[in-house]
């Protein structure tokens, strides 16, 4: 029998604030342990929250890059649950009036493309950390670091439409391609500033009623959560195969042993007695900063690659490349434009420039070769002032001394011999020199023109216009032969 | 403490010397013990917080600073301010200055009993349920809840957040309307504060009440009442009829289910309020447990007195799934329907006039066993914390006991002019008298 996957995401974003949602101390991740602090994040007798505005704009902006609808008004809750890293004992989210709801991201695989719908997005806190398992923590002691208590984060609850893990992957994808566009959050997985829960049950293909679910917990990249996935549909395979049934759990991932384990049942069986926020007004926003914040939203992912396709006409896999982030697509662009070309610029920027990044682990940023330079060095192409080939040495030249390409050109004499007389010297003193070639050539094998060839390029240090000299050996020997 | 206040009486001797003074220049100060100060100790009466120290300046600590009040002394209370007869206190009862077999009332106790024994000007209470207003009727002097938004919480530690109010308790309304003044308008750490403008009020204008309508909610005047204390407003009403103020019969019919539901929704946020105090960061820790769940059960247990912990079990439970619906959001739509009451009868007078509290001062010990009984002294109260509206207890004579009673004005949001001006009239009339 065959089954399908029923999956829905979730994921929580730390926004990219200064400070913390509801209190003035750094947002900023890491620091010493305890160091980002001030009475109202360390929940300290008679403190109340201020609301971060950036932290709701940043939430707006997220909606609406995930087609949201944004709610005039939404409410605060208070999530109660005893832990030592939750320092009020509750938690400030928003329960059942979020910020964002109805909304969906499109995802491409191939031809195909998919909407996975959005349920909500919503506004909260994030908690501190507890550390146990760290050479410098006592067995029975637990430290808790409250730097993060606080740090804004958005909630983004997704329908249960994913029925792949690849599918997951392509979701989280595009997800975090949003957020690191719309600039709000920096996405890293590792640093847990992007984190993904996921909800998932298997059924028979063709049946319509759901399965018993299961939450996945603990993943670090999107290849853990496409890995996670992975195992649990199979482990939930197997089990209905064996004729036994889904417990509805939690299990942590563990990218060590690459498997999923149950969580104690303890951990999760909260009851949250949520309630409004009593220390927090409504949030009224207005149509007018709606506008306004939409107003503000940069060109999105799916949007660039479009227009990336149509403008230049380079193809969809090359525009999904080149606007794997901003600065990527800025660069490629200036290019293309002071080039004159959008497809050399496409094969130059995809290959030179992510190869030497990639070769060097190098972000772009660090890169010498300005997309002034580079356009530069594609005109010379194009002109035929230097051969491709030529071409490449230059910009490895200028990729590590940051030089113009004209300067690198004229100072090692890299100019393309185009001059025909002059390549008629060449050619005539490579075929005296090749006598045995040329009696082979005569003797009816062309392949020795390949060789011949290369003499010539040697000769002239690779400079001569590789097109001029095989049209120019090729009139030569034909002469020859008569 | 001691070192902050003779450091702030040196910079105010100095301001005067200098013609600087601000406008409380000369007022000493209590402090109700959850307010907090930098480098002072908060006990909120309790000894899961007996020996916290806090970091920070409430607002109103600075506002009434920076007016040049010198504050002396922090006063005992109702743990976590919750209680009617300042029994409730990890630091022992206060005892009623006018007779000390009696209650000073609760949980604004040592603030009211300070007030009262002359121990210094004014100080500071909060009111939740009638925290400030009660204990001021069953000591004799003024107490002014303000309305909900008006005065900034931050640094107020939290009972029920959507209750809670900062207010003066004073030996006269005029210093209650001066602290006031000095303490209120919005505060930037408080979201809750309102944006509104702080009225230069003239309740010392001498300005008469003619024409000034006053209504008498008949709820408030049902059995139950002393009768000392039903003849002393009886009697005040017909001296401000005499003086040219209306005098109109209201009514606030969803008054029989306020306690109820005050008791439901204050509980409920003080079950979250409350959980900080886990011993895991600062505050009382039990001793060797071995687990955490342990650590915090034996914590809670052992640093919270019992009214305390009744009232968190009971917030707990109605906010626990299942009983949400049943409990916590019946209270919020009882809640809504006794603001509407009160909206109602606003529009056909300027401000209510009540008894504070259905008797005076009881005796220590007469209500500890029977919560329910204890609760129901603040039964012409805790309307006004519903409704979040500024109310004021005034003195209003004694009882056969020879103990003072309060006479209670309500009045409109964010109208506290009015509320003060009627509490000076009525002062000055007995004064007079």
């Amino acid at each position: 029998m065959s089954y399908e996957a029923v999956i829905g995401l979730e994921v929580h974003c730390q926004l990219s604030t200064e400070s913390k949602i509801f209190s003035g101390s750094s947002a900023a991740f890491g620091g010493e342990p305890n160091s980002h602090v001030d009475p109202v994040c360390l929940g300290l007798p008679g403190v109340l929250p201020v609301l971060n505005k950036t932290a709701v704009i940043f939430a707006i902006k997220t909606g609406l890059a995930m087609n949201c609808r944004i709610a005039g008004h939404s409410v605060f809750a208070r999530k109660n649950y005893f832990y030592p890293d939750l320092p009020k004992g509750y938690q400030i989210s928003q329960f059942d009036e979020p910020l964002c709801e109805h909304g969906y991201l499109e995802i491409q695989d191939g031809n195909e493309s998919r909407r996975i719908g959005i349920t909500r997005i919503h506004l909260e806190e994030d908690a501190g950390k507890s550390i146990h398992a760290e050479s410098f923590v006592k067995s029975d002691e637990t430290l808790v670091d409250v730097n993060r208590c606080g740090v804004p984060l958005v909630e983004i609850v997704g329908e249960p439409d994913i029925r792949t893990p690849r599918e997951a992957n392509l979701y989280l994808t595009e997800l975090r391609q949003i957020v690191r566009y719309l600039g709000v959050c920096d996405g890293n997985m590792e640093e847990g500033s992007l984190r993904c829960d996921a909800n998932i049950s298997v059924r028979p293909a063709g049946q319509k009623e759901l399965g018993v679910k299961t939450e996945l917990k603990n993943m670090n990249s999107i290849r853990g959560v496409e890995r996670a996935l992975e195992f649990e549909i199979a482990r939930q395979v197997k089990i209905l195969e064996e004729g036994g049934s889904i417990q509805q759990e939690t299990l942590l991932w563990n990218a060590n042993t690459n498997e999923a384990a149950p969580m104690r049942s303890k951990e999760y069986s909260h009851d949250y007695r949520y309630f409004p926020e009593p220390d927090l007004v409504p949030l009224s926003i207005t149509d007018e900063w709606i506008a306004d914040i939409e107003n503000s939203l940069p060109e999105l992912p799916s949007a660039r690659r479009r227009r990336l396709a149509v403008e230049y006409g380079v193809p969809e896999y090359d525009a999904a490349v080149l606007t794997d982030n901003q600065a990527l697509a800025d660069y490629y662009e200036e290019v293309a434009r002071a080039a004159g070309d959008g497809k050399a610029a496409s094969n130059w920027v995809m290959g030179e420039v992510l190869g030497y990044l990639n070769e060097h682990n190098l972000n772009l940023k660090d890169l010498k070769v300005t997309s002034e330079n580079l356009a530069a060095l594609l005109k010379l192409v194009a002109e035929g002032t230097i051969s491709g080939k030529i071409a490449k040495t230059v910009f490895a030249e200028m990729a590590s001394t940051g030089e113009q390409p004209d300067t690198i050109v004229a100072a090692k004499g890299l100019v393309q011999i185009s001059d025909s007389s002059e390549i008629t010297g060449h050619v005539q003193q490579v075929l005296a020199d090749n006598p045995t070639e040329v009696e082979k050539f005569l003797a009816g094998k062309e392949q020795v023109v390949g060789f011949l060839v290369g003499q010539v390029m040697r000769a002239t240090c690779g400079k001569a216009n590789p097109k001029l000299v095989n049209q120019t050996l090729r009139d030569e020997l034909q002469r020859l032969r008569k | 403490m001691a070192e902050r206040a003779r450091q702030k009486a040196g910079e105010v001797d100095a301001r005067v010397a200098a013609g600087e003074a601000g406008s409380l220049a000369g007022t000493i100060l209590a402090v109700k013990d959850l307010i907090v100060m930098k480098g002072g100790r908060v006990t909120c009466g309790s000894r899961i917080l007996a020996d916290f120290v806090s970091p920070y300046d409430a607002t109103v600590v600075e506002r009434l600073e920076a007016q040049d009040a010198v504050i002396i002394a922090k006063t005992n209370m109702d743990e976590f301010a919750m209680g009617s007869s300042n029994e409730n206190s990890h630091f022992g009862a206060v005892r009623n200055p006018h007779d000390r077999q009696r209650v000073p009332g609760g949980s604004s106790g040592g603030s009211c009993a300070a007030v009262a024994a002359g121990m210094v000007t004014a100080a500071l209470g909060s009111d939740t349920g009638g925290s400030i207003r009660q204990p001021a009727a069953f000591c004799g002097v003024v107490g002014l809840k303000p309305t909900y938004g008006r005065v900034s919480r931050y640094g107020l530690v939290a009972f029920a957040s959507s209750f809670d109010q900062i207010g003066p308790i004073a030996q006269t309304v005029q210093d209650a309307g001066d602290l006031f003044r000095a303490m209120a308008g919005h505060d930037p750490k408080d979201s809750t504060s309102a944006q509104l403008a702080v009225p230069v009020l003239d309740e010392h204008s001498g300005e008469k009440i003619k024409g000034l309508r006053i209504g008498l909610p008949k709820e408030y005047f049902a059995d139950g009442l002393a009768a000392d204390i039903r003849t002393a407003i009886d009697q005040l009403v017909a001296r401000l009829a005499a003086d040219g103020a209306e005098i109109v019969d209201v009514s606030l019919p969803h008054t029989e289910y306020a306690i109820a539901a005050y008791y439901i929704i204050t509980t409920a946020e003080a079950s979250s309020n409350l959980a900080r105090y886990d011993g895991a960061r600062y505050g009382y820790r039990a001793e060797q447990s071995d687990s955490l769940e342990e650590m915090y059960v034996r914590s809670r247990s052992e640093g919270f007195g019992e009214e305390v912990k009744r009232r968190i079990m009971l917030g707990t439970y109605v906010l626990s799934a299942g009983y949400y619906d049943a409990y916590y959001r019946k209270a919020q739509q009882v809640r809504t329907l006794v603001r509407r009451d009160f909206e109602q009868a606003f529009t056909v007078c300027d401000c209510l006039l009540t008894p504070t509290t259905p008797t005076t001062a009881f005796k220590l010990g007469e209500k500890t066993a029977d919560p329910l009984n204890m609760y129901l002294s603040d039964v012409y109260t805790v309307s006004v914390n519903l409704a979040g509206l500024p109310a004021m207890s005034v003195p209003c004579g004694v009882d056969s006991a020879n103990l003072p009673l309060g006479v209670q004005i309500i009045g409109n949001a964010f109208d506290e002019t009015t509320v003060l001006k009627l509490g000076r009239h009525i002062e000055q009339s007995r004064v007079e008298r």
